[in-house]
């Protein structure tokens, strides 16, 4: 699986708060919710993001609250993916169990810029910054969270898991 | 090799009898909970798979906090999906409108949660029960709605920290100023994915609302749960809520710790977390005078009686600032009644607090006390991230209940020293 997309950058400590602001979460719809993706950190995010665009941040990314509503919102925007230093746990499971592509890297989170075209190369886990001409390598999940992946998300995993049981 | 609390609880849930940092297990769990924010996703993703009947109801609790009393339409709406859905389920803890509040304020005091138990849910600040010995930890709503079908999660073991408080703590100091010198000092991801074990006669000479409160911001260091050694004093408090006993478990002496922390509670200070972090932590004589517009003592953090009983016992026969307002938010009904049979909410209202029904409503911006662009609030909660509060153009300091106090007479941030001899006040903090 490939993925090609423009970079807008966040710094460290990017909270569910900023992601997606609790006055927001009287809904559940991914499409409302990305109306106001980011907008604490950048009130303009929400107007400018485009569909395929990659989100690249520094260490902790999402940390926080536990609201689903986080990973939900970045997914109802169209990016593709998040490239950070290192991201905070809830936001890590969330992102898992929903299918949002989620890479620590933390070379690559430091070098690339606002702007830049990226492309993810997630089978072979390398990161090819178009760009600037640099490539970064990524470590792949471990397996048994690679198979909720594959699977589909958690629920059908879920889903599998009932069937097998009887 | 020995194993630390949170890995002997973690094995005693999954089909080991050891496990080690790193390792990927599947583990039971005893209870599984989510709020009106987070339990209406979980249950769409239920819908959504078709999966119509869920493991344990006993093990699932509900509790509507957030946006309770419904703010408006559409948070009615996610409540009664929640209410719905517990009636559907046969699920009987299903906590709104009366003896209810703060989830993880009424979860403990309704005796749900003993030492030993392993707790996930969908809300970080899950990890508020570790103040009991109990494991428990945040996740979203997808991983609930898994549990809920299964009565299993995965779970990363987590490596260990430990921090040992020795010494004996000050007056004023409580376990707001234990917590915040700790994540001022290793940084809101300085515990990422780690377990948060704390020891030392400090800790033990805590009652247990204050090891909750240290508990309860694990998560704000980064941390995946703490938890602290159930002693004499959890039992004690565990006895009267339940007749569940639970299981004691302690830390191996040649457990494994990623590293060590110490800290002199004597030296301990009531300490202020300044905009826009929990680690920008100083002494609160390095911010005193800063000026405030709002003061929020309430929150999982520190709404309990013990802080009601702080607060009160400052306000005593004084005067919130009149710039200023004090809002006090019992973090449950029984807090409430409680402090009204104390006198406590007779104190807090004639010193011109505005007194609300339990609600997390201000501590994260959804309702009872939204701040304006370029307001001030000095908050006894737990984050104080931009906008949190409400408009991103707004502050929040987080302190414990006497700097709050404190800071609500004087109209700016205050040490409790300023408006109140400790020694005068002691008999009402102790009750």
């Amino acid at each position: 699986m490939a993925i090609k997309g423009r970079v807008w950058k966040f710094k460290d400590d990017v909270d569910t708060d900023a992601i997606i602001p609790a006055r927001y979460l009287v809904t559940t719809d991914p499409k409302e919710l990305a109306k106001h993706v980011m907008e604490d950190a950048d009130p303009t995010f929400p107007s400018k993001v485009k569909e395929g665009d990659i989100i690249v941040a520094g260490k902790n990314f999402g940390c926080g609250s536990s609201r689903e509503h986080a990973p939900l919102a970045i997914k109802g925007a169209g990016i593709s993916a998040v490239i950070a230093e290192s991201f905070a746990r809830i936001f890590f499971r969330n992102a898992i169990n929903l299918g949002l592509l989620i890479i620590e890297s933390p070379q690559a989170a430091k070098e690339i810029n606002e702007g830049d075209e990226v492309e993810i190369d997630v089978d072979k886990g390398i990161i090819r910054n178009i760009t600037t001409g640099k490539e970064y390598t990524f470590r792949p999940l471990p397996e048994s969270l690679q198979n909720i992946m594959k699977a589909g998300g958690l629920m059908e995993y879920a889903k599998e898991k009932l069937k097998n049981a009887g | 090799m020995g194993m630390t609390i949170t890995e002997k609880i973690i094995a005693a849930h999954s089909d080991k009898k050891v496990v080690e940092a790193g390792e990927l297990v599947t583990v039971k769990v005893d209870l599984a909970i989510a709020n009106d924010i987070t339990a209406p996703i979980a249950i769409k993703q239920l819908e959504k798979y078709g999966i119509d009947k869920v493991h344990d109801p006993n093990k699932i609790a509900l509790v509507m906090d957030h946006f309770f009393p419904p703010k408006d339409i559409l948070s009615a709406q996610q409540i009664k999906i929640s209410r719905d859905f517990a009636k559907k389920m046969g699920i009987k803890n299903y906590f709104e409108g009366q003896d209810s509040g703060v989830m993880h304020t009424v979860l403990p005091e309704k005796g749900f949660i003993v030492p030993g138990d392993l707790v996930i849910g969908a809300d970080s600040h899950t990890c508020t029960y570790g103040g009991l010995g109990a494991f428990a930890t945040g996740v979203g709503s997808t991983d609930i709605a898994y549990i809920w079908a299964t009565g299993e999660t995965w779970l990363k073991v987590p490596e260990t920290m430990k921090f040992v408080f020795y010494g004996k703590k000050q007056k004023w100091v409580g376990g707001k100023d234990f917590v915040l010198s700790v994540i001022g000092k290793i940084g809101v991801d300085g515990a990422l994915y780690k377990a948060m074990e704390y020891h030392g006669e400090a800790i033990r000479d805590l009652d247990v609302d204050d090891r909750l409160t240290i508990a309860n911001m694990a998560i704000e260091a980064g941390g995946k749960n703490a938890i602290i050694e159930a002693d004499e004093k959890t039992l004690e408090w565990v006895r009267k809520r339940t007749n569940r006993e639970g299981v004691v478990y302690k830390a191996d002496p040649d457990a494994k710790y990623c590293c060590e922390y110490e800290f002199d509670a004597s030296k301990l200070e009531p300490v202020v977390a300044c905009p826009h972090l929990p680690s920008n932590v100083k002494p609160v004589s390095e911010v005193a005078g800063t000026h405030i517009d709002q003061v929020f003592i309430g929150s999982c953090t520190n709404g309990r009686i013990s802080d009601l009983r702080i607060a009160a016992a400052i306000l005593k026969g004084k005067k919130v600032h009149p710039e200023v307002r004090c809002i006090v938010i019992p973090a449950s009904d029984q807090v409430y009644k409680q402090a009204m049979h104390e006198g406590l909410l007779e104190i807090l209202a004639d010193a011109g607090c505005l007194i609300s029904t339990s609600t997390c409503g201000p501590c994260l911006g959804g309702h009872m006390g939204i701040l304006a662009e370029g307001e001030v609030c000095l908050s006894t909660s737990n984050r104080n991230f931009v906008g949190r509060m409400g408009h991103p153009g707004s502050f929040v300091y987080l302190a414990g209940p006497a700097v709050a106090a404190a800071s609500a007479i004087l109209g700016r941030i205050a040490h409790p020293d300023e408006v109140a001899k400790y020694e005068d006040v002691e008999t009402l903090i102790t009750l």
